[in-house]
């Protein structure tokens, strides 16, 4: 068994940040542990440039943002282990992995930092009716694929969902030859940036059919057609409204998931809404001294977010280890109502800085001002034109004016 | 006169803006709400351009390919031209980020260089 003060699950870009800034706040004993062969997560396979405008003030692809936060911790003199995958997250922060270098491992760790990313929705959790053959993949994985393992997954393609990898893979299909015939999104708003459906979709000729399904899988060896159909507001498909293609692969961008199956093994409580663990301000879940951040937190539609929201959950490890305190005072809730769904961090300690409160609101939103409420006065009120589902919004909060009060409410309302 | 119709990408709320062309000269712009949007239409239907990105393949690598992109923007016109030449380029292991992978990619005088780095196989 082998003692580690701060040891952090996941080395994509919450993983890397994050023990980075444990670093700086001068932690020395840090083991990263990475499931791949490779640091820097996710990001090795988004090739496509937007990365760093936040933290770098420039335009960078995924590998080449990953490239630097890798270059640090090396720099840092950091340990980290590949191709380790970590099975259990017990009592007392007693973790257990396995590798093929090592075998089972087990650790025990003063601070543990929960960075594991998350995952796409399958098919298996989308109820499509139809045959299952090949040639049905997740956008990620269609997309690893194509940039990291240099194959072509199909050539005649369709798209169900709207999100950010979908219509990243349209562009990137397109450009390898492929024909993609439409992305195909249930609801009548598409849950990726604006950016990506114009240089994605608009660039090529790609039709966004929103409100629309895939109602039928044909095809029993390989994907031979794909039926779509509209929906009505019941997200029901509406029969007459089909519209049939031949193609041979079936992309799904439906969504992603938090991956908190270790989390659950810590007896972190986890978010109803978010998927991910309830943390503090500090990034602490309900399990003293394991935190969280990243994409196993809540899902970010920018790195830049997920390397500060990291960075602080490393820092916050960091004084946990050293100072050895939990936080202190009461535990202020953050209720989120009137269209928001959810908060990160869930509840707050009052007391001394000021924490950025992240959210997303449940529909799309125009003309409504960002609130927020301790007990009933106002502290912040955000004038906004517009507020979307995939867009991730951010308020700071002065921890120093919600100390005492019994409850922050963040809400939308209307422009008076 | 013709009419474009464009989303502007410069923030969440994708304003719709439409811009009356007089030939090549931009006669109208109307639909956008601030500034960005304006400017954006205008290089939109006057010089469009992009960064492309992709991969090529590494001979004797640790990885079957690296990615690459284009140095700065390119005519959007162009891309294909671009993706075809980056399709028949190879890059020899060890790459660097930064590597130049192509020269003056379909004469637009930008090179296409590597994005990730990759180890000679070992």
């Amino acid at each position: 068994m082998k003692h580690v003060q701060v040891l952090v699950i996941g080395g994509g870009p919450a993983g890397l940040a994050a023990a980075l800034a444990a670093r700086e706040q001068g932690v020395e004993d840090i083991l990263i542990l990475e499931r791949d062969g490779e640091l820097g997560g996710i990001l090795n396979q988004c090739i496509h440039n937007g990365f760093g405008l936040h933290t770098f003030k420039e335009e960078l692809t995924g590998p080449e943002y990953a490239a630097r936060f890798v270059r640090r911790v090396k720099e840092a003199g950091i340990p980290f282990q590949l191709g380790t995958m970590v099975l259990e997250v017990g009592e007392d922060r007693h973790v257990v992995a396995t590798s093929r270098e090592y075998g089972i491992q087990e650790f025990t760790a003063d601070a543990v930092i929960l960075a594991m990313g998350c995952r796409e929705r399958p098919r298996g959790a989308l109820n499509i009716p139809g045959y299952r053959p090949a040639g049905v993949y997740t956008a990620g994985t269609a997309q690893r694929l194509v940039n990291m393992e240099g194959f072509m997954p199909g050539k005649e393609v369709v798209i169900l969902g709207s999100g950010d990898i979908g219509l990243i893979m349209a562009r990137r299909m397109t450009l390898e030859g492929a024909h993609v015939h439409a992305v195909a999104e249930l609801m009548p708003y598409s849950g990726g940036l604006k950016r990506n459906i114009v240089q994605c979709l608009d660039d090529f000729g790609i039709p966004l059919l929103l409100s629309h399904t895939v109602v039928d899988v044909q095809g029993k060896q390989r994907v031979e057609g794909v039926t779509l159909a509209r929906v009505g507001a019941d997200r029901k498909p509406i029969p007459g409204t089909e519209i049939h293609y031949d193609c041979d692969t079936l992309m799904l961008s439906t969504g992603l998931i938090p991956e908190n199956e270790l989390s659950q093994s810590a007896g972190v409580a986890l978010s109803p809404v978010t998927k991910g663990p309830m943390v503090n301000e500090r990034l602490e879940t309900s399990v003293p001294g394991v935190f969280a951040c990243g994409n196993v937190l809540h899902v970010h539609d920018l790195v830049d977010y997920v390397s500060e929201e990291a960075a602080m959950a490393g820092a916050a490890a960091a004084r946990y280890v050293l100072g050895g305190k939990a936080a202190e005072g009461e535990s202020i809730p953050v209720a989120a109502k009137g269209g928001v769904r959810y908060t990160v961090p869930s509840a707050v300690h009052g007391g001394e800085g000021i924490i950025p409160l992240r959210m997303r609101v449940g529909d799309v939103y125009q003309n409504k001002n960002l609130c927020v409420y301790a007990d009933d006065t106002l502290l912040i009120k955000q004038k906004k034109r517009v507020l979307a589902p995939g867009e991730m919004e951010t308020v700071k909060l002065d921890l120093s004016k919600v100390t005492g009060c019994r409850q922050i409410t963040v809400t939308l309302e209307d422009w008076a | 006169m013709s009419v474009r119709n464009l989303t502007c990408i410069g923030c969440p709320l994708g304003c719709p803006v439409s811009v009356t062309l007089d030939g090549d000269r931009v006669a109208e712009i109307t639909g956008y709400t601030c500034p960005r949007g304006k400017a954006y239409a205008e290089k939109e239907v006057t010089a469009p351009t992009r960064i492309v990105t992709s991969t090529v393949r590494v001979v004797g690598g640790s990885a079957p390919v690296t990615s690459v992109k284009t140095a700065s923007d390119v005519p959007k016109s162009l891309i294909f031209e671009v993706m075809a030449e980056i399709n028949r380029a190879a890059a020899q292991a060890p790459v660097e980020i930064g590597t130049v992978v192509l020269e003056n990619v379909a004469g637009t005088g930008v090179n296409v260089v590597a994005t990730k780095a990759v180890e000679v196989a070992k």
